[in-house]
């Protein structure tokens, strides 16, 4: 068997598009100066909450937007934690992180086993026909174009509305922009909600398109990788694409040439696509003085108004 | 009828009563001097008059209405602006993205970018919109802050200690600035413990202590001293410099570069220096020429090859801070929290951290509390650091007691070479007196002391040779006497490094 070109990208996007979805939610998040390290956990509650709202109702469209809703709503309770209550980001992500895996494997209990309905692939009025282009270009499901859209969106918000520079402007210094008179909590409740509705939309967008079924614990990791992706990327929306779609394609090489039999360990094979990413952020970081120029610099500190 | 009055404003936070039935009034363009110890309740005041405090009660009437503004967008919008003592300022925006979040309704960016231009040059402070606010000066970041008030032609402009970061030329720019806002109409509380630049400046003067209003006086027709007492209450004694003769020397510095970690920072290059045996040196410069840098590679937190820090001969320049206290150089940096002092640790804690092996604090590798308890109460009564025990932790101090216990804890090792980073900033009058006194007289006892600091009345007062650090460069020491301030000023706007 071979490998062919034009199969690989297609599904490559495939594989990409939860992390995707993911990462430039974190992305936003950190923008804001709020590192939630309960990606992974805000996948997975995505993923069987979207699942069994398709499943139930038979409509995907319905699983994407209930998947997309639990991840906010696991999020609020990260934003609760931090933002009110004032508790360590960093544990309180990696509690949310438990918290959904465990709950997730409860809710799903019962739901192994069966396919949801089917997303149709769009159609572009004859580009889908196209050789090579047609496959692996025009002819996905919504969600990919509309990940595609919204890391654009992101851009633009970022760039040039006054909202953005505000958000913006939280990160970098939340003493500043308090002093201001800017709400520093109320924005970065509003970020930390839209990361964690990304994270659901990835993790619905895996048990519906990518796999398409349940199974306990099924993100595998996705959400660590979507964090990882956010550094890579140097908090700048376009490169989020670009490390989506590598380690999507690295990815699906190693279960390629897995499936034509390389004669290497299969373990070495899906150690792959971590490795990458662990020798990337390596390199991306080996220039300290600038990796920190990009970084938002209140990510991760506490703001409390003391006055 | 004045443009601004407050009527018995009181504000107490738990334990404290910060502003207690302040009243006073500023009439239309007039520059009103606000003056007091740090703590005396400057900062609260004019927080709740740019809203982001508010009032216990008082009240406070604003061009003839009753004014409470509930947040700064309101006090804004009703024509106060405010600069910061500690600049609201993103480092990773540009200059016209920092002055729009300070506006109300921005205008376009291009538009924008031509409003400051034209401000710009109308008032002399020269600034491109473009760049990075990370890369600029700090007096050039002070022009953001006032360009950013200037777009809203404020009626009442705050400005909260400005010149403490500046060069002495680039006072009298800020100065002329003012006086030209004060002549087109606008008034100005200026809030300063420089009593030199009050009487050159203000019209009035209202002094604060302990919260109270305590006095109003033009400033024109006192004396710098006579302020002072007025701020403190107590008769002033300044400390008495004697030019010892100097010994062998200490500390010696050859050619030294470091690369700034920091992507806003400033990188050394090729600093040369010698410190005597009683000899204290002052190293001035505006906050950002390198002094963090000089700090970090003099205390060995950054290394550099061995020979390019010297103490009593021995090569130093690769080792680590404790290594270089057991030879004899202590160090206290400027950031007292933190930085000099771990925050939540008690001050007996706190103590064993930069004492453990000079003073003997430990025992077979455990730690010898009763010892460092009684070393930590030592230095908690020669500096006169205020707080219940030793046993209380070092966040709980106010900033002025911290940084008399953070030097008190390094003098009280009997060190061979002293090296401190703003040694009295925030600090009282009085606290600054004897911070400053307990160096002198550790220089007198053989000590060489290395003072880096922005405050030039400090330098002058206590060194007795003298530097200038400007754009990571140190100018040739000389002899600080017969030296003027002017001399200073151009040095450290780097105009001649000879």
């Amino acid at each position: 068997m071979d490998i062919s070109a034009v199969a690989l990208i297609a599904s490559l996007i495939v594989a990409a598009t939860p992390i995707l979805l993911a990462a430039i939610g974190e992305l936003v998040v950190e923008k804001a100066g709020v590192l939630n390290l309960g990606v992974e956990g805000m996948m997975i509650i995505g993923a069987v909450v979207g699942f069994i709202a398709a499943v139930n109702t038979q409509s995907a469209f319905v699983g994407f937007v209930a998947g997309a809703l639990a991840g906010g709503a696991l999020s609020f309770l990260f934003a609760i934690l931090t933002q009110y209550l004032l508790s360590n980001q960093v544990a309180s992500g990696l509690a949310l992180t438990l918290f959904g895996l465990g709950l997730a494997a409860l809710l799903g209990h019962g739901y192994t086993g069966i396919k949801p309905p089917a997303s149709p692939k769009m159609e572009f009025f004859g580009l889908s026909e196209l050789p090579v282009l047609g496959p692996t270009v025009f002819h996905h499901d919504l969600m990919v174009y509309f990940s595609i859209t919204l890391v654009a969106g992101v851009w633009a918000f970022l760039k040039f509305t006054r909202a953005g520079l505000v958000l913006r402007a939280v990160g970098e210094n939340h003493d500043a922009a308090h002093a201001l008179g800017y709400k520093v909590v109320r924005i970065r409740v509003a970020a930390i909600l839209f990361g964690g509705a990304c994270a659901g939309l990835g993790g619905a967008y895996l048990s519906l398109i990518r796999v398409p079924q349940w199974t306990e614990g099924m993100t595998a990791g996705a959400g660590w990788i979507a964090l990882a992706i956010v550094v890579f990327a140097s908090w700048k929306p376009w490169r989020i694409i670009l490390g989506a779609y590598l380690f999507g394609g690295v990815t699906i090489l190693q279960l390629n040439l897995q499936a034509i039999g390389v004669d290497i360990p299969v373990s070495y094979l899906s150690m792959a696509p971590y490795l990458v990413t662990i020798v990337v952020l390596v390199i991306m970081s080996a220039d300290r003085a600038r990796a920190s120029l990009n970084a938002p610099a209140s990510l991760g500190r506490i703001f409390h108004a003391s006055n | 009828m004045s443009l601004i009055s407050l009527q018995n404003l009181t504000k107490t936070y738990p334990g404290v009563i910060a502003n207690d039935a302040v009243s006073f009034d500023i009439d239309h363009a007039e520059i009103h001097a606000l003056l007091g110890e740090n703590g005396a309740g400057k900062s609260t005041l004019v927080k709740m008059i740019y809203g982001l405090v508010k009032p216990d009660s008082g009240t406070i009437t604003f061009q003839d209405k009753p004014f409470a503004p509930r947040e700064p967008r309101a006090a804004r919008k009703a024509g106060v602006a405010m600069v910061f003592q500690h600049f609201s300022l993103f480092e990773a925006l540009s200059v016209a993205e920092n002055i729009a979040l300070g506006m109300e309704k921005p205008p376009k960016p291009a538009i924008l970018s031509d409003q400051i231009r034209e401000v710009s040059v109308k008032y002399g402070l020269t600034l491109d919109p473009e760049r990075l606010v990370g890369d600029l000066s700090v007096g050039e970041r002070q022009r953001v802050e006032i360009i950013r008030c200037l777009l809203q032609e404020p009626k009442l402009f705050i400005m909260d200690e400005p010149t403490s970061v500046l060069t002495p030329q680039e006072v009298q720019t800020l100065f002329e600035t003012l006086r030209r806002l004060r002549d087109e109409g606008t008034s100005i509380l200026y809030i300063s413990h420089k009593l030199e630049e009050i009487k050159q400046l203000c019209q009035r003067a209202t002094v604060l202590r302990g919260g109270k209003v305590v006095a109003t006086c033009t400033p024109s027709a006192e004396t710098a001293k006579s302020m002072a007492e007025m701020m403190v209450g107590t008769k002033l004694t300044t400390p008495q410099k004697i030019k010892p003769e100097f010994g062998q020397p200490l500390l010696r510095v050859q050619n030294l570069s470091v690369k700034s970690a920091d992507p806003f920072g400033t990188s050394l290059v090729d600093i040369n220096f010698t410190l005597r045996a009683g000899e204290i040196m002052g190293i001035a410069g505006v906050a950002g020429n390198g002094q963090d840098e000089l700090m970090l590679a003099l205390s060995g937190e950054i290394r550099t090859p061995p020979a390019s820090v010297q103490i009593e001969g021995g090569f130093v320049g690769q080792l680590g801070p404790a290594k270089r206290r057991q030879r004899g150089l202590l160090s206290a940096p400027e950031e007292r929290l933190g930085h000099a002092a771990a925050p939540d640790m008690t001050l007996t804690e706190n103590v064993l951290l930069s004492a453990y092996h000079r003073q003997n604090l430990g025992r077979r590798g455990f730690i010898d509390f009763a010892r460092a308890q009684i070393f930590a109460q030592g230095v908690i009564k020669r500096f006169d650091v205020r707080t219940p025990s030793a046993e209380n932790s070092a966040k709980s101090l106010s900033g002025g007691n911290l940084q008399k216990f953070v030097v008190g804890r390094e003098v009280m090792q009997n060190p061979r070479v002293f090296v401190v980073n703003q040694p009295t900033w925030g600090v009282d009058a009085a606290a600054a007196a004897a911070i400053r006194q307990s160096l002198l007289e550790l220089a007198m006892a053989g000590a060489g002391v290395l003072v880096i600091s922005q405050d030039l009345d400090e330098l002058m007062e206590v060194s007795h040779s003298f530097a200038v650090l400007s754009e990571g460069r140190l100018s040739p020491p000389r002899d600080a006497e017969g030296i003027t301030v002017e001399e200073i000023g151009l040095l450290m706007g780097g105009a001649e490094i000879a």
